[in-house]
Parts: C-alpha cells; structure tokens; sequence
C-alpha cells in the first residue's frame, strides 16, 4: 500500500466515510470527527505509518490538508 | 440563588474571543434578557459553552424562572418532542438556530435569541422547582430531573468546601454545561466569584489548549474518556504551571489511568479529585481527598461535606461489616426531588426526602472508603454519561420495526447485536444521531440468533460471558 493510500485508509476507516471524500474534511466539518473521532483517527494515522505523533502535532492536525504537512516531519509524503 | 453584585467587579467569565466579562456585566446580560419574562414559568434553555447561555441558565435562576437546559445540538425531533410534552412559555436559543421555529423573537444579546411559544403556564411548576435537567443527556428521553433551590445551593457550597474553591480559581470548560459536572463547575465558581473560562473547544483542538494558557486556567474538569485523551496527548510532558487541580467523575477511571494521574499530582505539588455523583443527587456525591489519591487507588472516597453514604443489603438492611457488596444509598439536602416524565409531574413537590438510592452495587473498607464494584440497572457509562440498555434496545425496536436485538457491551463501548446483517449501517447511523454519541462508541455483531431464555428474556450471559 503506497503513503497515499494509508493516509486516506486511516480517515475511512475512522470517520465511515468513502476515499473520495476525504480530501475536503476539517474537525467538525462532519459529525464523526470530533474529540472522539479524532482519537481514533490519530490511533490508525499512527498504527499505518508506524510513528508517534508530538501533543503539538496531535492537536493542531486539523484537517485532511494540514495532516500531509504535519507527516512531513516525520518523512512521509503524501 | 447567585448574589453577583458581591463580586461585581471580579471577572466572571472569559470568552472564546478572549471578552472579559465581570460580574457586573453579567447581572446586567442577565436582568437585560430576564426582565422580558413578567411571571414564574417554564423555559427551555438551548445551551452552548458560551455567554447566551449561561447568561440565560444564572438569569432563569435568578429569577426564578424554571429552566430545562438542553443542548443547542440536540437533535430537531427529540426537541420538538421535548417541546409538545413540557410546553415551555420561552425558548432561549443561539440566535442562528431561530428559524427553525414559527415563534416570535422578543429580545436578542449576545447572539442568542429569546423566543416566545404559543404556552402560557400549561403546566403549574412547584413553588421549589429551580432547573430541570435530562437525566442521561443522551437518550434523549423526556425523562427529566427536578432540582430545587436548595439542592443546588447545598451542592454548590459542599463542592466548594471539599475542592476548597475561592474568588482566585478560573476553572476551563471541558464539559457541557446540559451535563450536571459540568454544571457543577460554573455553579461553584460563580457562587464563589471566581472566573470561568467559557470554552466550545475540545482537548484536541489547538484553540483550547491556546485558551487555557492565555487565561492560565487553574483546574481542568475530565469524565474518565477525557483523561484517556489526555494521556493520549502526553499531558505529564506539558508545561502547565497555572494548572493546580484536575477532578475526574462521570465514571470508573482505569486503574492504571488514576495511578498515573494521581502520581503527577504528588510529583507536581498538583492535586487530583476523584469524584462520584448522579444528576439525580444534583451533581456530586462523594470524593476521593487528594491526600488519600496514591492509598486509595479505584475507590470513589467518602461522602461530600453535609451528606452520608452507606451500603443496604437485598433486605434494606445497612452493611456494617467492611468489604461486603451492597447497593451504594446516598442521604443529603442535595438529592434531587424526583423526576418528570411529562408536563403534569412539574408540580410534584419533594418525593425522595433526601434519600437517594444509587443502582450502583459497592463496598466499603476499613477506612470507610468507597468503592463501587457492579451496577444493579443495565446501564452503561458512556463518555460520562449514563446509557441504559433497556433504553436503548427499545429506541432501536421502535424505529426498526420487526427487528431483532440485543444491548450489553463495556463503558465507552456498547455492543449491539442483531440478526439483520443489512441493517448495520443503519442502526449505527441511526444510534449514534438519537443518542447524539459518536458512532464510535457502538459495535454492532451480526448473530443468527438472539438467545433467550423460555420466558422470551434475552440471556446476555450468552452473548457476552465476561463483560455481563
């Protein structure tokens, strides 16, 4: 599975949402990401990349666009 | 109930938008939005964590007034189902949620909207009726808790006393207010003329952690999910000096959770309150002192100041013997006067007199702390909040008709079974928009059969052998 597809594998399965949908999601803008969701959804971006994410990087991973950025930290590219 | 011209000049709230708002204001938002309402009656309160609401929930009081508060989230049809069953004279609501009634507006502040209904006193409310509350804040039954006057003045002045609250204290919401320990919060700091730091912003949002250290947010209120998000977000590596306690309730916290959580107080020269209460005994009922947090770990404490807990056995009986299970029965001014299931119960006067029996099966050591270890009602807690069973078994029947189910599952996570396998999505859906939770908190297991036992009962040791 290439970066591309275990990223957006990681908000699908979170959220119950399909892959093409997934590009234009912020917290809040659907129901299933809120605190909750987000735990789940930080669990599975973790588990597929097999890192650990900074608090900083945790709480300000807002959105489908702002996570790419924040895993360029860690030497993923999405 | 709130005296806020003692405090006039201290600052009551602080808001998102970084407003500070001093006592003084806030009596005035209050006698500005109240004095529209001429006689005592009922008012549905659609709250948020912001000004408009919390201005409408201390004005209502203060005026007595009777508020139900509901969320300004609750899904439509379970408020209008609220509505048709209580007929409030007035709706207070975020000013952009007005067009989803045919009401007129009388008066508009601070963003909200204060709307009069077609009613006019249908229901008599009795003389001590200060504030209605749902009791789980999820089902979205119109099952409701009345509280009086005095129950939330004893509550708020023993909370204060045991977490020792003075005019210094700025507590950050992280709850909501419809949900009585978040409540709680408000009510004990604005009693004491401390500061709230009015928050819509969860843990994991970077507004919220910006809010606290801006305003250096002195305690941090958390339901056992709150502490695991915090955990998640390597709380014991953030630099928060202004913090000085945390209080945890809304359900058993993991053992491993309160040895961590009580071991960074003690490291920190912080204090960690574990707490236990019931909207049915207005918030709080028992807390764990600081001092006795490392000894003591999983246990919900001793009774709050004013108020005495003690196990009864199947006979009504009281335990004596240490470290016998009994169902937890707690006494106090605080326990509420009943419940309301329609209109007509509003003027039902006190029918508990003080007395209130939990459903929580517990023991007590030699010390005389507190621990509860089963529950004696099918329900689970989920993200703080009381979810039955039954309850909810039946919302799915009703809707789904003909279907087959069964509820049981482990706090912060309910299993669903059922027998259609096309119907999984739907049910989760539909769940999680009645109930208001996130779809994560439900599992739903496709079997070819629910058991049950000659006399038509479900067996859920069947299902679930270990956690029923």
């Amino acid at each position: 599975m290439s970066d591309t597809e275990k990223y957006i594998k990681a908000f699908t399965s979170s959220f119950n949402v399909k892959p093409k949908d997934v590009k234009n999601l912020k917290y809040e803008s659907i129901d299933e990401w809120n605190s909750v969701g987000h735990m789940s959804l930080i669990s599975a971006i973790e588990k597929n990349f097999n890192i650990m994410l900074e608090s900083s990087d945790i709480i300000s991973f807002n959105s489908y666009e702002k996570g790419k950025e924040i895993l360029k930290k860690y030497n993923i590219n999405i | 109930m709130w005296n806020l011209q003692k405090y006039k000049n201290n600052i009551a709230i602080i808001t998102e938008e970084n407003k500070k708002i001093t006592y003084n204001e806030l009596d005035l938002y209050c006698t500005n939005l109240t004095k529209n309402i001429k006689k005592r009656c009922l008012v549905f309160n659609l709250c948020r964590n912001e000004i408009g609401s919390l201005a409408g929930y201390v004005g209502f009081l203060n005026s007595k007034t009777v508020p139900l508060l509901l969320s300004a989230d609750l899904d439509e049809e379970l408020l209008l189902n609220c509505i048709e069953t209580y007929k409030p004279d007035y709706i207070n609501l975020p000013s952009e949620l007005r067009d989803k009634f045919n009401y007129d507006c009388i008066y508009e502040n601070l963003n909200y909207s204060l709307l009069k209904t077609p009613y006019n006193n249908e229901y008599p409310l009795y003389e001590d009726l200060a504030l209605l509350l749902t009791t789980s804040g999820s089902t979205g039954s119109p099952k409701l808790v009345r509280q009086s006057y005095k129950n939330i003045k004893v509550n708020t002045e023993s909370i204060i006393k045991f977490l020792k609250i003075n005019e210094n204290e700025r507590a950050i919401t992280t709850l909501p207010m419809t949900y009585t320990y978040g409540l709680s919060v408000i009510n004990t700091h604005l009693y004491s003329g401390a500061s709230i730091i009015l928050t819509e912003k969860g843990l994991m949002q970077e507004e919220f952690w910006k809010q606290l250290k801006e305003n250096n947010a002195t305690s941090l209120a958390g339901v056992p999910y709150t502490y695991e998000m915090l955990e998640r977000l390597k709380f014991f590596r953030m630099n928060l000096p202004s913090i000085n306690y945390l209080t945890q309730s809304g359900g058993k916290l993991p053992f491993e959770l309160h040895k961590n959580f009580s071991r960074w107080a003690k490291d920190n020269n912080k204090k960690f309150i574990v707490m236990y209460g019931m909207t049915e005994a207005t918030a709080r009922i028992a807390y764990l002192p600081n001092e006795k947090s490392q000894e003591k770990y999983g246990s919900i404490g001793i009774s709050i100041p004013g108020g005495r807990l003690s196990l009864i056995d199947d006979d009504n009986n009281e335990i004596t013997t240490p470290n016998t299970r009994g169902e937890i029965v707690y006494k106090g001014d605080n326990v509420t006067l009943g419940y309301a299931q329609k209109g007509e119960d509003l003027i039902k006067g006190d029918e508990r007199f003080s007395i209130l029996k939990t459903g929580d099966i517990g023991t007590f050591d030699e010390d005389g702390y507190f621990y509860i270890v089963g529950r004696k009602k099918r329900f689970l807690k989920i993200f703080g909040n009381r979810v039955n069973l039954d309850e909810t078994e039946n919302i799915i029947k009703s809707y789904f008709k003909n279907i087959q189910c069964a509820c049981c599952g482990v706090d912060d996570e309910m299993h669903i079974y059922i027998t259609n396998s096309l119907l999984k999505e739907e049910v989760l859906s539909y769940l999680s928009q009645k109930t208001g939770l996130n779809k994560s908190a439900f599992k739903i297991f496709i079997i070819n059969e629910i058991p049950k036992n000659e006399a038509g009962k479900i067996m859920y040791k069947n299902l679930e052998p270990v956690s029923v």
